[in-house]
């Protein structure tokens, strides 16, 4: 079937069997490696992206349902070069280490923070609950989350 | 794991989703948020010929307060309900249960209507319906019917509605503002499913004696149940500690829940007894309106 789609501010067009997921598609079609798949069936949280402004797992959710939506990828957050203000208040606190949660943590949170510029770390550690990562500890995730937070409330967690 | 081959159709409207259901003679299935069927269907527990996405159909979500009932609509999403201010007015026990309920991207994604056709034993929903007495609003080839939440679960995964029915809406019948309410549940993680959970609300009479005691309970059988022995030993007490006692071990004693790997049996008949007695004490404890 043929879907049509904006990913990063990019229009596409694709043509995917009913049964490729949106993560799969993103990867396979569109190249878009940074979106990772870990267990595909919506335990880890490492695939999610943004859709309409909402993260979403992107295993649990097929390329033909993303017709007409507007999707942000990892790739999406820093077009431009440098990296954002949560990309670098991660490399700041460490809260990477093999990676392969990044892309996940990176989207979960910028959504999160987006809308809610304000969440406590109490709302940050429930939100992250989702997406598991077996390298950090989490700690260091939620002190760079809590770091990025200030560029949100003025407006500038989009800015690279 | 890859899924399985299968068609896919967006309908815009009930009665072109409820035909493509019925053409599809069991093996077209509807698919809302996809949260729970996509597993499902990645782990070959289901291989449908058909999608049939309700996605498109007008109507379908939302969420109406009366004074005779709070409406929700099929495809309203989980975080739909946790953005309502107006539910923990209107039916407190609601967005305290399903704040319980999956992470945060699963609940940008999942449904009500869903999670009530799935029929997880485990899941919050299909406890609160039955719980609450909410009744279940259908659409199929033969027309309209409601179904009471009490004869919707036959097992575990699965409902009596017919393949070519559609869930439209949940109504909860409204409630006295001064009904009381709890609900406890126990999991690993917070997000994941429980081990076991407790929801329950009451009346009070005018010398403080509960009335209307509805008790339901998660993951402690094939389906969503109702601890009538628990509901027995409290109707027409004071809810006060000898009462709450008396329940938890009535509890504890009607249920008969299978062993997983997740729990023992005996853990969860004990869990399910001590669920309810926090349920009952933050009930009878919260300062009333
Ligand atoms: C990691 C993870 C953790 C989760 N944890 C929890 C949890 O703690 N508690 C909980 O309750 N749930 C949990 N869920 C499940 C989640 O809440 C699902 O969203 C929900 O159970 C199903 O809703 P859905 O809209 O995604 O349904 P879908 O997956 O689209 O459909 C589920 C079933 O319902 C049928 N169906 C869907 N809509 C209708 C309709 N309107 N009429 C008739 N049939 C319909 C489908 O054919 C399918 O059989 C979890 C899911 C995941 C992946
Ligand atoms: S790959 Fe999607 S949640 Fe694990
Ligand atoms: S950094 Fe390795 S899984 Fe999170």
């Amino acid at each position: 079937m043929s879907v049509g789609f904006e990913v990063n501010g990019r229009a596409v067009n694709v043509n995917v069997t009913p049964r490729t997921t949106l993560a799969d598609c993103l990867r396979h079609e569109l190249k878009l490696t940074g979106t990772h798949v870990g267990c595909e069936h919506g335990v880890c949280g490492a695939c999610t992206v943004i859709v309409n402004g909402d993260a979403v797992r992107s295993c649990l959710m097929l390329a033909v349902q993303a017709k007409g939506a507007k999707i942000t990828t990892v790739e999406g957050l820093s077009m431009e070069e440098g990296l954002t203000p949560l990309q670098t208040a991660f490399k700041k606190h460490h809260a990477l280490q093999c990676g392969f949660c990044t892309p996940g943590m990176l989207t979960t949170l910028h959504a999160l923070l987006s809308e809610e510029p304000h969440a406590s770390e109490d709302r940050i550690r429930d939100v992250i609950s989702g997406n598991l990562c077996r390298c950090t500890g989490y700690v260091t995730i939620i002190e760079a989350a809590l770091d990025a937070r200030s560029s949100y409330q003025s407006g500038e967690g989009d800015k690279a | 794991m890859k899924l399985p081959h299968f068609d896919y159709q967006a309908p815009v409207s009930l009665a072109e989703a409820v035909a493509l259901l019925a053409a599809g003679d069991g093996s077209a299935r509807p698919i809302a948020g996809g949260q729970s069927f996509l597993p499902v269907m990645a782990f070959r527990l289901a291989e449908p010929s058909l999608l049939v996405d309700l996605r498109n159909i007008p109507d379908l979500s939302g969420i109406e307060i009366s004074d005779a009932w709070v409406r929700i609509g099929a495809m309203t999403r989980w975080r739909d309900l946790l953005d309502d201010a107006r539910l923990a007015e209107a039916l407190p026990l609601l967005p305290a249960a399903i704040d319980h309920v999956a992470h945060y991207q699963i609940r940008n994604r999942g449904t009500v209507g869903g999670s009530l056709a799935h029929a997880d034993p485990a899941a919050e929903m299909p406890t609160l319906a039955l719980t609450c007495e909410a009744e279940i609003d259908v659409v199929g080839a033969k027309g309209k019917r409601v179904v009471p939440a009490s004869a919707l679960f036959t097992g575990a995964l699965s409902t009596s509605l017919e393949a070519d029915e559609i869930i439209v809406a949940v109504r909860f019948p409204a409630w006295p503002r001064t009904r009381r309410w709890g609900f406890e549940e126990f999991s690993r993680r917070r997000g994941d499913f429980a081990l076991a959970g407790v929801a329950l609300c009451y009346d009070e009479d005018d010398k403080g004696r509960a009335k209307n005691v509805r008790i339901g309970a998660i993951s402690v059988a094939d389906t969503p149940i109702r601890l009538k022995a628990a509901e027995a030993a409290l109707e027409g007490r004071a809810v006060d500690t000898a009462a709450i006692e008396a329940a938890q071990a009535a509890a504890s004693g009607e249920v008969d829940p299978a062993a997983d790997i997740h729990a023992s049996a005996r853990y969860r008949k004990s869990l399910v007894g001590t669920l309810l007695n926090r349920a009952l004490v933050s009930a009878s404890t919260r300062k009333a309106k």
